[in-house]
């Protein structure tokens, strides 16, 4: 074949590729104008509940089948941002809204609702093989702020402390300084210590737990796995060691529980409303205590 | 990138620029206005506009760059700006950290992918044999096209631990991984340009060498590699722009605390560096907000590093032509 | 020490740097094939994920990249072959083509996280695209012109000075002689390097963070102005984030990804061996 016959080949391969390509894009969207109008919900927000919003999304499909949730995590804070900028419908938290962020909203026009979805506990995870069984909220205040570096300091091995984080987007990483770092003190400026490895998500903290013994890390309930132990947490000295479990935190036993969030823009409508009266109703709340986490109680 | 990167860099510095358009110039004048049409005025016009749009685009991201993230330096004291901590969600923004982070991460790569790069490429120029050469340097190419997150995700899972054990350290999410990897990951362009460099050494010095008597090491050593000294040092600069821009697998091997090295001991100890900041925090700030300035001011600096990096292997690829056509006139 | 010791030693050190650097190559894509083969079936290249994304397919994740690239080569090819027939047959050796080439040289050199921030600035928040195919193919399409407008003056460049001649003594003008003789002598090395830069596109994460992955989407996107998943972005995400996810799919995700970006630079190596043997020069 001929230079030019060849270059002719080509380009018409290309142009063939192309107008299929646009046409199959376009045939897509016109036949969707034509069917029963599909409805998409933007679910952006919290990498703590963004597992629990996926399972919800999947089973909902099956009522709702006209309806589909579109999931993203990236944090309570771009949830939350992302609800300011008016980019999605149904922002996932797993802290409360912060004052600025709420102005910010109203200077948008946006007013926040807030709704509680499900309760989690914050378990400190540590290697399997670790001996130190038991933590007070002090005690854990001081390992995250850097004044307690051994094992050995709580009972343990000889080993320095590795802190795990997760990350400052992070809802849990906020609850978890504003209760835990800060004790509750709204006016306590502590800091987590500077040697603290910000991870880049949950699974990160789950991957260095589960083989490093120096390690000692913090998530949510639902991602505590079986290669993983648990530290029972008291308030304080002289009081009882509660284990995170869906019990300790429904009797408000466990001194580190939080409520998580879906905040929406303005009050709820159409699609929206239907889905967030759907994940309060039992069976969603049951795919909640399936994931590890804790339904909502309600009457 | 591999071959491309090296082109760029040579052919800046090529004295044949424009040439093959520069001699038949007067001939495409005189046919053009016995023959032109409305659809070639029109496609000549387009890809001179192509042409400028490599520019515009520099310019372009260098001004929203700025525009983005020089208010940083007004709503944030410099004195914040340089403190030590980094911690944004409460206003504390010290960049120092991430910079030190990035640097150490880079140096140590650099250092380690040099001396490996030259090997290898020196051993697939003129060490192996030539059946080895032509499935060795795809290969070492193969290694270019693995995503970074592949990488990463193998760091995470298969290195950190191992780094762990074997050195005894208390997690293997360090600095020392991070340099591991990127210098790993570096590899293909210093290989790639540096084994360019020394095919183009004419084989006249090699024959004088071993003319002389001396062994064939001897010859590479005194002879080829210094002859190829900057292509050597482009490659060096080609490698530091990539470990230094390198974002997923940092962010997934280095552990992302925001320590200021002070220490050799602190190789071995997590860092966060820019790239792993801007990723990881970028999702969540407010546009507009204080925060989000900086995460752009990062960036800037970002910008201005591989901008520099590239501008000063320019200049010595430059003043290296100067000195060649000084020689030769 | 003789010098034909010294060499032994050099000789011996340079090959044992050589396989250090090599053998891990092996390793990592050996160790992916082995861990994700058995992931592998038609289920899971042509399945949604299911059961949060611990079990099912990749589908939406496979077509989000396949998009993504596409539309990178929407970008950056016409304005990315345009800008490299511009440096080799029309520029002369100005200050202009002197800022050109360290322009490219400087694209080139930009990291890939500070593309998404551009990304994010200029086509999500600026021009209001949203997070789409839209942004992120921009992004991707500015972040592959250098490698493109590279590889692509190198192969027309390539292309000696004799046809040209030939085709002006012909009588045609410098677009016909570009058009009909040295466009189509260079196509193959312009092809090479589209897809060597397309494969670049395809593999990064960092550029398409902010301007268009998702976590999740239970449909295929419908419009360049949806979302998508994609491959690098999924590989990211499942294994920093969805607990209890299985190694296999882990890796079998890896997998997939390797094999995509890899074909692509098998192609490409194909392409360029076959055409360097049936060059007419």
């Amino acid at each position: 074949m001929s230079i030019r016959k060849r270059f002719q080949l080509i380009s018409l391969v290309l142009a063939i590729g192309s107008s299929v390509f646009f046409t199959g894009c376009l045939s897509q969207e016109s036949a969707l104008v034509d069917d029963a109008a599909v409805v998409t919900i933007q679910n952006k927000g919290s990498d703590t509940i963004v597992n629990l919003a996926l399972a919800w999304a999947e089973r909902y499909q099956e009522y709702a089948p006209n309806v589909s949730v579109a999931v993203t995590g990236g944090g309570s804070g771009t949830g939350i941002t992302s609800l300011i900028n008016g980019t999605v419908d149904l922002a996932n938290a797993s802290r409360q809204i912060k004052t600025e962020e709420l102005e910010a909203a109203r200077e948008n026009g946006i007013e926040p609702i807030e709704f509680v979805v499900a309760r989690d506990a914050i378990a400190i995870i540590v290697h399997p093989s670790n001996p130190v069984d038991t933590l007070t909220l002090q005690q854990l205040s001081d390992i995250y702020s850097g004044k307690i570096r051994n094992w050995l300091e709580l009972g343990g091995e000889d080993r320095p402390i590795v802190l795990l984080s997760r990350e400052t987007n992070s809802g849990t990483h906020v609850y978890f300084l504003e209760e835990v770092v800060r004790l509750g003190n709204a006016e306590d400026t502590t800091l987590f210590s500077v040697d603290t490895l910000l991870l880049p998500s949950s699974e990160g903290i789950g991957t260095e737990v589960r083989q490093n013994p120096n390690a000692i890390g913090y998530d949510g309930l639902g991602y505590v796995t079986d290669d993983m132990k648990t530290v029972a947490v008291s308030k304080g000295e002289g009081e009882a060691f509660w284990p995170p479990t869906v019990e300790t935190v429904n009797t408000g036993n466990y001194p580190i529980a939080r409520d998580l969030y879906i905040y929406t823009a303005g009050e709820p409508q159409g699609a929206i409303k239907t889905y967030l009266e759907w994940i309060l109703s039992a069976e969603a709340q049951q795919i909640v205590l399936d994931l590890g986490f804790v339904p909502v109680s309600y009457e | 990138m591999t071959k491309t990167q090296d082109t760029s860099a040579s052919s800046s510095s090529d004295p044949k620029s424009g040439a093959a358009a520069e001699a038949l110039t007067p001939i495409y004048e005189m046919h053009r206005s016995q023959a032109s049409s409305l659809l070639e005025v029109v496609i000549e016009r387009a890809i001179q506009t192509s042409g400028i749009s490599a520019v515009v685009l520099v310019a372009l991201i260098f001004l929203f760059l700025i525009k983005e993230g020089v208010p940083a330096f007004f709503e944030i004291p410099l004195s914040s700006l340089f403190a030590a901590r980094w911690y944004p969600i409460e206003d504390y923004f010290g960049l120092i950290s991430l910079v030190a982070g990035s640097l150490l991460v880079t140096v140590g790569a650099a250092a380690m992918s040099l001396p490996l790069g030259l090997a290898t490429a020196v051993f697939i120029a003129e060490i192996a044999p030539s059946w080895a050469r032509d499935f060795l340097k795809p290969f070492v190419e193969v290694l270019a096209g693995i995503p970074s997150v592949v990488i990463g995700f193998m760091g995470m899972l298969v290195l950190a631990p191992f780094v762990r054990t074997a050195l005894d350290i208390p997690t293997g999410l360090t600095a020392f991984t991070g340099m591991l990897v990127l210098a790993w990951m570096a590899l293909p362009t210093i290989v790639s340009v540096v084994e360019d460099v020394l095919d183009s050494v004419p084989k006249t010095y090699r024959d004088a060498g071993l003319a002389l008597g001396l062994t064939r090491w001897q010859t590479i050593w005194r002879i080829v590699i210094p002859a190829g000294r900057t292509g050597i040092l482009t490659a060096l600069m080609l490698g530091i722009g990539r470990a230094i821009g390198e974002t997923m697998t940092v962010m997934m091997v280095t552990g992302n605390a925001a320590r200021i090295p002070t220490g050799l001991a602190d190789i071995f100890m997590p860092v966060r560096t820019m790239t792993a900041t801007i990723a990881a925090e970028m999702g969540e700030v407010a546009q507009g907000s204080a925060h989000y300035h900086v995460l752009f001011a990062v960036g800037l600096v970002l910008f201005l590093i591989t901008f520099l990096v590239n501008l000063m292997a320019a200049v010595v690829v430059f003043r290296q032509t100067k000195r060649a056509e000084r020689l030769l006139s | 020490m003789s010098r034909q010791i010294a060499q032994r030693i050099a000789f011996a050190l340079i090959t044992a740097a050589a396989i250090f650097v090599i053998i891990p190559i092996f390793f990592i894509v050996g160790y992916i094939v082995f861990q994700g083969l058995g992931a592998i079936n038609w289920e899971f290249l042509s399945a949604f994920p299911r059961d949060g994304m611990k079990a099912g397919g990749l589908l939406p994740a496979i077509v989000g990249t396949l998009l993504l690239t596409a539309g990178t080569a929407i970008v950056a090819v016409p304005l990315g072959v345009g800008a490299a027939i511009y440096l080799s047959e029309y520029a002369k050796d100005t200050t202009t083509t002197r800022a050109i080439r360290i322009a490219i040289v400087n694209l080139a050199g930009i990291p890939s996280v500070v593309y998404g921030l551009f990304g994010l600035g200029l086509f999500v928040i600026f021009l209001n695209f949203g997070t789409s195919i839209l942004a992120g193919s921009l992004t991707l399409g500015i972040m592959t012109l250098p490698i493109i407008i590279s590889t692509a003056e190198e192969a027309l460049r390539a292309v000696p000075q004799s046809f040209r001649l030939v085709s002006t003594s012909l009588g045609g003008t410098r677009w016909q002689t570009i058009y009909r003789v040295v466009l189509p002598q260079a196509l193959p090395g312009i092809i090479t390097g589209v897809i060597l830069g397309l494969e670049r596109a395809a593999g990064e994460t960092a550029p398409i963070l902010f301007t268009v992955a998702a976590f999740f989407l239970p449909q295929l996107p419908t419009s360049i102005l949806d979302q998508t998943m994609a491959l690098p972005y999924h590989l990211f995400v499942i294994s920093t984030q969805v607990p209890g996810m299985p190694l296999s799919i882990q890796y079998g995700t890896a997998l997939v990804l390797l094999v995509f970006v890899l074909s692509m630079n098998l192609i490409a190596t194909l392409i360029r061996r076959h055409y360097r043997h049936q060059r007419v020069w």
